[in-house]
């Protein structure tokens, strides 16, 4: 079994995921779009897991899933907290830096 | 492979709808097809650990999370169309293509081979030797990786938290302050008064009408108001001479037709 439609599958769902991030305005549904990308990556990751016989890829997406727990949870929290001051979940409001 | 190719268009398809959906709920939900579907490709990659932990920790807590946030942002967030860079999604959209193109024209290049497979690697089964590499090779992250988690779970209370500024106001100041109100501006210091329910129409939408026949504003609910939902309680009227004319015309109990009752009347 050839694992290269794995890898490109991932590569098309980093892809959208990527469309998404610079197309997509509301804050969540952009954070929704990272978390596609991270999961895509993990995919190639188990995918070359399994083509080397090695275990080494698992134990990488392993840690990206704990990476991403933890980046979410700070990631909307952030986003909670700029909707309580700015009555507003869109990635344009928060413009304050830009002056 | 079967797997793989039932699920592959359904994860693109999934994933092509969080970019198109106007609802962010919508999204969330996409994205659980892709998690769960990407958990099944897992296990048929021999990742049994990383397919439980897919399912458990990322549809189950961070999904869970996302749609925690959106109930408390207001589900109808939706997105605004208007760009705020000229060209900027046409741009995006023409550099995603691009991107996908590269990344899959390059993957159509190399040929992998058939590869070795994790038989022998994973031995006594894949958890024992995901165990054995995460307790030896890489501990350190694994114990750095605690330190991560604490320090997100004091951010997210940090952040989250909010200070009250002013003491919580007491029933007995509450009331003091109706009182006072009463007294200072005469704001009516009783409840409000209830909607008004006719015999027509009965939800909450309708305001109560005051002695002289004009409706009170207080007794429909602001939110109503300001929505723009609010029934008009003369406009329910409207139509009763219209109701009378088919109730006297129906067939009901006492008469047979309309017909002998007319016929009735003539004689």
């Amino acid at each position: 079994m050839s694992v290269t439609p794995y890898i490109v599958l991932s590569s098309i769902l980093f892809t959208i995921g990527c469309v998404g991030v610079l197309t997509r305005r509301n804050a969540i549904v952009v954070f929704m779009c990272v978390e596609l990308m991270l999961n895509a990556s993990n995919l190639a990751l188990v995918a070359f897991a399994r083509q080397h016989g090695n275990l080494d890829g698992q134990i990488a997406a392993f840690f990206v899933m704990v990476v991403a727990a933890a980046e979410v949870v700070v990631g909307l929290a952030i986003i909670m907290t700029i909707f309580r001051t700015r009555r507003s979940a869109s990635v344009d409001d928060a413009s304050l830096l830009k002056y | 492979m079967t797997a793989f190719w039932i699920l592959a268009p359904i994860m693109v398809i999934a994933a092509l709808g969080i970019l198109f959906v106007r609802k962010a709920v919508h999204a969330a939900l996409l994205l659980a097809v892709v998690m769960i579907s990407l958990a099944i490709l897992y296990a048929v990659l021999e990742a049994p650990f990383l397919f439980a932990v897919q399912i458990i920790v990322y549809t189950g807590a961070i999904l869970m999370l996302f749609l925690f946030v959106l109930m408390l942002v207001g589900v109808d967030a939706s997105d605004s169309v208007v760009e705020t860079i000229r060209g900027q999604r046409a741009l995006a959209i023409v550099a995603g293509l691009m991107l996908g193109l590269v990344l899959v024209a390059g993957l159509g290049q190399i040929s992998l081979g058939s590869g070795v497979g994790l038989g022998s690697a994973n031995g006594e089964g894949n958890i024992q030797a995901l165990a054995n590499i995460l307790f030896s090779r890489y501990v350190f992250a694994f114990e750095t990786t605690s330190a991560l988690l604490i320090t997100a779970a004091m951010g997210a209370m940090v952040l989250a938290h909010r200070e009250r500024l002013t003491p919580k106001p007491t029933q007995a100041a509450l009331a003091a302050q109706r009182m006072r109100d009463y007294a200072d501006k005469g704001t009516h210091p009783g409840p409000l008064p209830t909607p008004g329910v006719f015999a027509r129409h009965n939800a909450v939408d309708t305001p109560a009408l005051l002695p002289d026949g004009t409706a009170s504003e207080a007794s429909v609910s602001r939110v109503l108001a300001a929505r723009g939902t609010v029934r008009s309680a003369p406009a329910l009227a409207d139509d009763i001479e219209e109701l009378q004319r088919q109730i006297g015309d129906a067939p009901h109990a006492g008469r047979t037709s309309p017909a002998a009752a007319s016929s009735e009347e003539e004689q």
